[in-house]
């Protein structure tokens, strides 16, 4: 009967992608409180804070839609994919994909699929909310928009893997969103997002420092920001080693968790 | 070559016993109903067959491979109905059917899957907006698009319609035909009786039963019960020759003349009251 050789692990990978996509895209509320709320957020700080701090040339409406993006892709890799897989643990996604001959490697393919298009789309929004509304200006210079490829690149990478990972941590699919927003809202603030990084206090910032969260909001403020605004950051410059080293050593340990605790299935004694 | 070999089959959760050492077969082509009360053990029984639960202890065979250890091919050639699911809300019947199809080597069409399952006037609808039992058609889609050489149904028609029901065991009896092997799992006796060439009863996870739906707990061989009513009052004579005490019967002045053999109902309802 079965001669045929099993589709391979890329292919049925990118049709879980388009799978996902369609599903997420329908979903109204995930659209508007996950992929919308980011924006939301950015219109109503930029709005309150529009001046710029004393001894910065840049408004800080600018500054919070450059940090904003760290926030925007903590939302669609980290939160999408963490609640996600938590739902499709509870409702059975999950179990009926492991009753096929789909990889545990195609429906991983899938989310990050999700998540690259989901993030693009959220990082094109950001951008066009802090150009409209706040006169940010795109930079011009190929070396940015470089730093912005391999920025995107290791956030969307160490955030969707943490995401995976914390997916196993919430219990059912309904407490994931509370229990996976519960980082992400601290890590904003103490990393300088929803609040400018100078005026946080000095051991707050050193604890931040441990995550990813506030190498991204530097990383993205560093190619958005003039470098006169370099000297607002905790070690007066954008240090662009240091954030590639500690967003790729979260990539490894991300990866490494997901390997630990990736469960096909609801805890059960089955 | 046995479909499905199954001995001393155990589960424990915890110090809970689901399935306490079950001993079956299901022959290649075979369509075999597992029958049971609430709790009694079947979805554990099959779930462990699909490689889904893993067994405290006992050996099971299926399709030539241990199910807790079989890979990819050996999953490409099961089909699995699962009790309960609720997956897949935002897509559409058409694009669910037709997405799961790419995971398998020989897929069926996917519009003969739709039109078999009676979900083509739904093909184009979210699963969210379905009813119930059409919910639970796309389920038994999802199953068969494969076209597994061994399909597992738990309680596959819970929720349809009589009609539903009907053209869901004439879709059961088409792919039987087509040499597929069948293990379902029902509380509805007319299906297992319609369906099921061979069945068993487990009941607090012992087999009490097992044969063909005719012979089930000794049905072919129990007594019948004849009734009627004369002058004096109701009567009732239970016999191994009913076709003789009717003839008997004849030229008196009676009403109400029945002949009761035992349906499969009785004799499961039996073997249930009397392992409880
Ligand atoms: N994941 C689990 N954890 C603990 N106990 C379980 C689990 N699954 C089943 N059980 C227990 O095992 C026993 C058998 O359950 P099972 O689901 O196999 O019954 P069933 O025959 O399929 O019943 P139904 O007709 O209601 O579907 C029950 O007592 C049930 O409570
Ligand atoms: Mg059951």
């Amino acid at each position: 009967m079965s001669t045929g050789a099993l589709p391979g692990t890329a292919s049925v990978g990118l049709s879980r992608g388009q799978a996902e996509l369609r599903m997420f895209f329908r979903a109204k509320e995930a659209v508007i409180f996950t992929f919308a709320f980011p924006a939301f957020l950015l219109v109503l700080l930029g709005s309150i804070f529009t001046k710029a701090d004393p001894g910065l040339t840049v408004p800080m409406s600018q500054v919070f839609a450059a940090s904003m993006i760290a926030y925007g892709i903590l939302s669609t890799a980290f939160l999408t994919t963490g609640v996600g897989i938590a739902i499709d643990r509870e409702d059975g996604t999950l179990k009926r994909l492991r009753g096929t001959p789909v990889t545990a490697g195609a429906y991983f393919v899938g989310k990050i699929v999700l998540v690259a298009v989901a993030t693009l789309a959220e990082v094109v929004l950001l951008l066009a909310v802090g150009v409209l509304l706040f006169d940010l200006s795109l930079p011009t210079d190929p070396a940015r928009w470089l730093t912005l490829a391999w920025l995107l690149v290791l956030s969307v990478l160490s955030c969707t893997l943490l995401g995976i990972a914390a997916s196993s941590v919430a219990k059912s699919g309904k407490s994931a969103p509370a229990v996976l927003n519960l980082p992400v809202i601290a890590l904003q603030f103490i990393s300088g997002i929803f609040v400018h990084i100078s005026v946080l206090p000095g051991p707050m910032v050193t604890v931040a420092s441990f995550f990813p969260v506030k190498w991204m909001g530097q990383g993205f403020r560093s190619v958005f920001l003039p470098d006169s605004m370099m000297v607002g950051e905790v070690a007066g410059s954008w240090e662009h080693g240091m954030t590639a080293l500690v967003l790729g050593a979260w990539c490894v340990i991300g990866l490494v968790l997901c390997l630990l605790t990736f469960r096909w299935s609801e805890r059960q004694a089955g | 070559m046995n479909a499905i070999e199954v001995r001393g089959l155990r589960k424990d959760y915890g110090a809970n016993t689901a399935v306490a050492g079950i001993d079956l077969h299901v022959a290649q082509g075979e369509v075999f109903a597992l029958l049971g009360p609430n709790g009694a053990g079947k979805t554990t029984t099959v779930e462990i067959l699909e490689g889904h639960r893993h067994r405290t202890s006992g050996e099971a065979t299926v399709l030539g491979e241990d199910p807790g250890k079989a890979g990819r091919h050996w999953r490409s050639r099961i089909g699995i109905v699962l009790q309960t699911a609720t997956d897949s809300a935002e897509l559409t019947v058409a694009e669910t059917v037709k997405h799961y199809a790419g995971y398998y080597p020989n897929p069926r069409s996917v519009t003969d899957v739709i039109d078999v399952c009676g979900l083509t006037e739904k093909a184009g609808a979210r699963i969210r907006s379905l009813s119930g039992g059409q919910r639970r058609r796309v389920d038994v889609a999802l199953g068969i698009v494969g076209n597994p050489e061994l399909l597992f149904l738990d309680e596959p028609t819970t929720g349809f319609d009589p009609q539903a029901r009907r053209q869901f065991w004439d879709l059961v009896r088409t792919l039987a035909a087509d040499g597929t092997t069948i293990v379902l799992t029902t509380h509805y006796l007319d299906e297992a009786e319609a369906l099921a060439g061979r069945l068993a009863v487990i009941a607090d996870g012992r087999i009490v039963a097992e044969g063909t739906p005719a012979t089930l707990g000794g049905r072919e061989t129990a007594q019948a019960t004849v009734t009627w009513t004369d002058d004096t009052g109701p009567h009732e004579l239970r016999t191994d020759d009913p076709v003789a005490a009717v003839a008997a019967l004849a030229g008196q002045n009676i009403g109400g003349l029945r002949v009761h053999q035992p349906t499969l109902e009785d004799v499961y309802l039996d073997l249930i009251g009397a392992a409880a």
